[in-house]
């Protein structure tokens, strides 16, 4: 064999009037080349925005909160950490002011719980009614009126929990006497801002989040897994909560913590309704603030910048800002741990 | 319990030897007017003991929404063998074999003509409960289903929708069922572990196993094996061969060389008919029909 037989079928010619193989790969300048690394940069670019903002909030919480640009003096290096999480008033423009975080820790989630408790059952309820029984024609309707729930401006909802909900619904159920005049019946005393009516339209504003979330991940459970369930003599009751909802549990749950997360961070709605009075109790029926409504609060009053009361609200940002963090870590935890792969 | 009656013979009657077997499909041809359906009387070439049939459809037409998937199927099923269906894809093998245990009912705007006998009831009566029913014909599909709990509840899923309670008895029943599919010994360790660990066919088996356990009479199998290696396809074929001496087996497959492993009768579907049905020894060698020789010499399909 020589060395022009092992060259000639298959390598490509190594002189030809159309230029060499090996200059073919040298790098060169092309128009295309360089509008392929313009939209890489591009990308690249929009990515790093996020981060960047994210970043840069992180950095704005701790100078002010935590450790002050020289001569600025941080938050916590005027009020003691102690004093923040040992005491239990939070009243900044008072003299002296107190500092302790769990009366807004507590108002938050008391709205949080109250909501989880309507808003979570309530949705993925109707994301088994929509996935498993409604017809293609219900579902066609009743998904896109559900859907609308979460275009509604979340001020309408807190007027609607300040006129609505506590007149008409809360107070004629607690305090029946006042109501409709009957002495004898019970008669609960309710606040006109209350954390019930903050809870309840918090509720409703996370179902549409709640139920369109797992509907999606419920039709998702392949149809063969509901059809071994079907063979094996299930009623459609039993496929629903023994197979389909299990097999989408890690969704679901994904679902509820988004959802939650939402009602933590939820601002005008329970600042309408729930009032805005710091206030360390688990009684729903009584005005409280969650930490979104004293940030609302101080911004919307005439609090001058620098005094000790506008730094407090970076510590409050940087509490609900941990809180969701730590709620968004065990999401993905809880997703790592249930996840269920189907292909 | 279900409303359909079963019959008495099934648990205490004695296995039929695999001649009596093949000779004995009840085998006077149906008074239904499909020319084809009537070779299955071809089957009858000696004088021996009728096996009792299983299921009978009688001039059966399917159809999803105005599309009509099945024509005029006349096919008896005899009971404890081994009945393969095959034909090319899309041919309504597997549509025939989900109507038996009302499988198409959860299927959008689907309906049927004609009969569907179980035991000589049918099946599609108003009065049939129809979750009653699919205990009596569990099914397996092709693709493995374990459902997202350990093995052992996998198994005992059946019994717990069926509201059996008692511990010793489903304990029992798993184990039973899970050494008659062949994979008890590779389980028994982990039994609390999650199903979804198993290999391809061990899930397999276990959904076996799971379809065994609500104790059914029939068990329907679209193409059980064809997503499987050839070791664990034989694992599974040895087990159908196993499973039929108790039950009444109905089975989809693509491979015909499966088919002529496994099963007594043979019924060949093509474009929604019923061509030809018969011994699979028969139907292998002899084919009545010019169809079916196409088909299993490979010349279409």
């Amino acid at each position: 064999m020589t060395a022009d037989d092992r060259q000639s079928p298959n390598d490509p010619p190594l002189a030809s009037s159309h230029g060499s193989a090996a200059s073919d790969l040298v790098y060169r300048f092309t128009w295309q080349r360089l509008r392929e690394n313009f939209i890489q940069f591009t990308l690249f670019m929009c990515a790093l925005l996020s981060v960047l903002t994210t970043l840069a909030i992180i950095f704005v919480l701790v100078s002010e909160a935590v450790f002050g640009i020289p001569p600025e003096r941080a938050f916590f290096q005027e009020i003691s950490l102690s004093q923040f999480f040992l005491e239990t008033r939070w009243a900044p423009q008072y003299s002296p002011a107190f500092f302790g975080i769990w009366p807004l820790v507590c108002g938050t989630f008391l709205i949080a719980a109250i909501a989880g408790l309507i808003g979570l059952p309530t949705g993925l309820l109707s994301a088994i009614y929509l996935s498993e029984y409604a017809s293609p024609r219900v579902r066609s309707i009743a998904k896109p009126t559900l859907e609308l729930l979460a275009g509604v401006p979340t001020v309408v909802y807190g007027y609607f929990g300040l006129r609505i909900v506590t007149p008409y619904f809360i107070r004629p159920m607690l305090r029946p006497a006042d109501v409709f005049g009957i002495d004898w019946l019970w008669n609960i005393p309710v606040d006109g801002f209350n954390a019930l009516s903050g809870g309840i339209v918090v509720g409703l504003m996370i179902i549409p989040t709640v139920c369109s979330l797992s509907e999606d991940v419920l039709r998702a459970v392949p149809r063969t897994l509901r059809e071994a369930g079907y063979a094996l003599g299930s009623t459609k009751f039993d496929v629903c909560v023994r197979v389909v909802v299990p097999s989408a549990l890690s969704g679901i749950i994904a679902a509820f913590l988004l959802a939650i997360s939402r009602a933590v961070g939820e601002t005008m709605a329970v600042t309408i309704a729930a009032g805005q009075k710091p206030t360390l109790t688990l009684n729903p029926l009584s005005q409280i603030e969650t930490m979104t409504a004293y940030v609302v609060n101080v911004m919307s009053g005439d609090t001058p910048v620098g005094t000790i009361e506008y730094k407090s609200l970076y510590a409050v940002a940087l509490v609900l800002f941990l809180t969701t963090l730590v709620m968004n870590l065990i999401s993905q935890m809880v997703l790592a741990r249930y996840r269920e792969v189907y292909q | 319990m279900s409303l359909i009656p079963r019959p008495a013979s099934f648990a205490s009657a004695a296995n039929p030897s695999p001649t009596e077997t093949a000779a004995s499909p009840e085998a006077s041809p149906l008074s239904g007017s499909h020319p084809v359906a009537a070779n299955a009387g071809g089957a009858n070439t000696s004088g021996g003991a009728s096996t009792p049939l299983k299921i009978e459809t009688r001039r059966m037409n399917f159809f999803y929404g105005s599309h009509q998937a099945l024509f005029d199927i006349n096919l008896r099923i005899p009971e404890r063998a081994v009945t393969a269906l095959i034909g090319p894809s899309g041919c309504g093998k597997s549509t025939y074999l989900r109507a038996l245990n009302r499988m198409n009912d959860i299927i959008e705007g689907t309906r049927h003509t004609g009969d569907v006998l179980l035991d000589s009831h049918d099946i599609y009566a108003p009065n049939i409960d129809v979750v009653a029913l699919r205990k009596r014909v569990g099914m397996v599909f092709q693709k493995s289903t374990p459902f997202p709990k350990s093995i052992f509840e996998n198994v005992a899923y059946g019994m717990r929708i069926a509201g059996i309670r008692n511990r010793t008895f489903i304990q029992e029943t798993v184990e039973r069922c899970l050494q008659q599919s062949a994979l008890w010994n590779e389980v028994k360790d982990r039994l609390k572990d999650s199903a979804m660990a198993l290999s391809g066919g061990q899930q397999q088996r276990l959904c076996i196993a799971r379809a065994l356990a609500t104790n059914p009479e029939v068990l329907l199998m679209d193409e059980p094996a064809s997503a499987l290696d050839p070791a664990s396809t034989a694992r599974i074929e040895d087990l159908i061969i196993e499973l039929k001496q108790n039950y009444t087996i109905v089975i989809v497959t693509h491979n015909m060389q499966q088919a002529a492993r496994i099963s007594e009768f043979t019924a060949f579907f093509c474009q929604g008919r019923l061509v030809e049905v018969g011994l699979t020894k028969q139907l292998f060698f002899k084919p009545r029909e010019k169809e079916t020789e196409d088909y299993i010499t490979g010349r279409f399909g």
